[in-house]
């Protein structure tokens, strides 16, 4: 129950196959990263998994703590536990950071609720001070004009304020240089604890010298072709994704 | 709900019949004056659509023969208007007209009158600045098309306020003008006139509301700022109609050496509204900046041409046209770029943005250049869309319920120019009578 168990998934984008028979639990408590070359289909899983209206489930399950999120609403998804940190986030123009956020929230809260502004601010405010990122942010447009590392702390930052039970990080450390990667690291690692489930999408290995994986697995045409400790992301780093399509190409 | 038909009918005492323009004379001074632009309505043809000016505007079912000038309301009428002509507060001056006639002026400070500053209606002008008016009033002449409708406003306007700022005079607080339209058939011609002299700083806003949902009314509407050298020109205009009224404006401007104007119009009312915009840059130096957002709802028209004449060397112009369109509404965007050859090193920008959130609405871009200079930045561009999907996933994938997120990305778009207005009253204001708007239509 507590895990987000993905089950035999097929989804499949302007009717061609890209995941097929794809199967990963990640309990509760546990950071998962997810490598493999470019157009494997890890964006897929992530934007699939998020309720994206492109990317259709042909088959499978996937349950969060026991509920299948198949088929549902991407904000149903949402307030159902699930957060996708973007690739590449959108930009909204008109649209400020806090008011962003303040929606997101008010979505969640049930009818007659009462939204107490004073707490709101003095919470988003100091996780923005954890982050490094200056309180001016507050008022700007999302992510309009932000740059790489703005826009991944901004990711960051909201994933902070939803506190979600899972998180799918595709390749937040895309862009970054070191020292914006470290800080969206540390807001990972501040983050992880036995209430929340992380898989980390990344194409490098560098992003998992700061945040460490409890398993890491390889991906490869659609599917999970090996999965092992932090170690094999070191193996990775060695040997290259050439090794990957040397070893499975044969097989698929 | 019971709904009173309002009968249309031509009314004797139009505004076309000569006799009402007689006896509009009869109790009027600038007689001569009068008396030319008459003529000169009388003597210019209705445009019809074939006039390029006129492309895509849809012209039938005018009627103006349906409004006259009207006498002064009760004054309990007149009393609520005045309650309810306070979008701003912490303001210069204030002036109030209905259905064109004066209903009151709040009085300038003592520093303002001793510095020389003149907030006077369009009456008072003619009698107490007679050079000033000589030299401004409708010299700046529309080369969009309207000249019936500018015409007719000459014949007919006393409404409206004259603003004069002598020179070195620089004034934060904003000026404020409403313009209510209120009883059935009403034709209003409301004018405005800024005159800010070399170094002088002013802002003012025009309202032009209705003071209720069900009668029709007809503006015609003229106004032009000038700004001396160096001087800082801020006007906004709110327009805000009922959706039975028919409404042209001539906007112009005219921009000094080394002046700055920005203006920024949100258009929210009319049945069928034409818009002019002429901004010159006249003196070297001079940089201008033109922002205007459109909510069409229902079937509504809005019919905006813009001219951009670039007649000095390093002067700059930015114009941004906003619209959103619901429903089955009409836009159409005209803009011109016209760069003398005298204004090298000219730059000049313009963009027209159409959000579409409706399928059965129609939104027409006609974006122009015309250069002579060699030695210019220039752009203009156009673009019609939906509202982003990929915006609007990442919303949803924050949760964000699928109303609200839209409604965040419409009044997103609207964010662009509301926040240009530089006065959050105004800006909150504004927001408030678009969420009205969208709430009206029951979306």
């Amino acid at each position: 129950m507590n895990s987000l168990e993905i089950k035999n998934l097929a989804v499949e984008v302007a009717g061609k196959a890209i995941l097929e028979d794809f199967s990963l639990t990640i309990p509760k408590g546990e950071v998962h990263a997810l490598m493999g070359p470019n157009g494997t289909g890890k964006s897929t899983l992530a934007k699939a998994l998020a309720g994206h209206e492109d990317y259709e489930i042909a088959s499978g399950e996937v349950l969060l703590d026991g509920q299948n999120i198949v088929g549902m609403e991407p904000d149903e998804i949402a307030r159902a536990g699930l957060f996708l940190a973007f690739q590449y986030p959108s930009e909204i123009t008109g649209v400020s950071i806090a008011n962003f956020i303040r929606a997101a929230l008010q979505s969640r809260q049930e009818e007659g609720e009462e939204f107490v502004a004073t707490a709101y601010y003095k919470d988003l405010y100091a996780k923005m001070d954890a982050l490094k990122m200056d309180r001016s942010f507050t008022s700007r447009s999302v992510n309009e004009g932000f740059s790489g590392g703005e826009k991944k702390r901004c990711e960051i930052l909201q994933m902070m304020m939803l506190e979600p039970a899972y998180a799918i990080m595709d390749e937040t450390d895309s862009g970054l240089d070191i020292d914006a990667l470290k800080i969206v690291a540390e807001g990972v690692e501040q983050q992880r604890g036995p209430d929340r489930g992380f898989l980390v999408i990344t194409h490098y290995q560098r992003l998992l010298n700061y945040i460490v994986p409890d398993k890491v697995h390889v991906m490869w045409e659609g599917k999970i072709v090996q999965s092992g400790g932090k170690e094999l992301a070191m193996e990775l780093e060695e040997k290259g994704y050439d090794w990957v399509k040397e070893t499975y190409a044969s097989a698929s | 709900m019971t709904l009173e038909v309002v009968t249309e009918e031509k009314q004797s005492n139009s505004i076309l019949n000569s006799e009402s323009f007689d006896s509009f004379l009869d109790k009027i001074e600038q007689k001569a004056l009068r008396q030319k632009a008459w003529k000169a309505f009388q003597g210019t043809p209705m445009p019809t659509r074939k006039d390029e000016c006129w492309r895509f505007a849809n012209l039938s079912d005018l009627d103006l023969d349906r409004f006259c000038r009207m006498p002064r309301m009760s004054e309990q009428s007149e009393a609520a208007l005045v309650e309810r002509s306070e979008y701003l507060h912490g303001i210069s001056g204030k002036m109030i007209f209905a259905d064109d006639n004066w209903v009151s002026t709040e009085p300038l400070s003592e520093q303002l009158q001793s510095q020389g500053v003149r907030f006077l209606s369009l009456k008072e002008a003619f009698a107490q600045l007679p050079d000033l008016m000589c030299e401004h009033f409708m010299k700046e002449l529309t080369q969009l098309g309207s000249d019936k409708f500018f015409a007719l406003h000459g014949a007919y306007t006393t409404s409206g306020a004259v603003l004069y700022v002598p020179k070195g005079v620089q004034i934060e607080e904003p000026f404020v003008v409403y313009h209510w339209l209120s009883q059935q058939g009403a034709a209003i011609f409301p004018h405005t006139l800024v005159v800010a002299e070399e170094n002088a700083k002013v802002s003012l806003v025009d309202f032009y509301l209705s003071a209720n949902e069900e009668t029709s009314g007809f503006a015609c509407g003229q106004s032009h700022v000038v700004a001396g050298d160096n001087a800082n020109v801020f006007r906004k205009s709110i327009q805000y109609f009922n959706e039975q009224s028919t409404v042209f404006q001539v906007d112009t401007h005219t921009a000094g050496r080394d002046s700055q104007v920005r203006t920024v119009a949100v258009n929210l009312g009319g049945k069928r509204s034409r818009f002019e915009n002429q901004l010159r840059m006249a003196g070297a130096g001079s940089n201008v900046e033109v922002y205007s957002l459109t909510v069409a709802d229902e079937s509504q028209e809005f019919d905006q041409r813009t001219l951009q004449v670039h007649q000095a060397p390093n002067t700059r112009s930015d114009l941004l046209y906003k619209n959103a369109l619901l429903d089955k509404s009409r836009t159409i965007f005209s803009g011109l770029i016209r760069v003398e050859e005298e204004a090298q090193q000219t730059d000049a920008y313009q963009t027209n943005r159409n959000l579409i959130l409706s399928d059965a609405a129609e939104a027409s871009s006609l974006p122009g250049l015309e250069i002579s200079a060699n030695d210019v930045k220039c752009s203009h561009g156009a673009t019609s869309s939906e509202l982003d999907t990929a915006s609007l996933f990442y919303m949803l994938s924050r949760g964000i319920k699928k109303e609200m997120a839209e409604e965040l990305l419409v009044f997103g778009f609207f964010e662009e120019v509301i926040e240009k207005v530089e006065s959050e009253e105004l800006a909150e204001n504004l927001r408030n009578m678009i969420r009205e708007k969208f709430k009206r239509s029951n979306r």
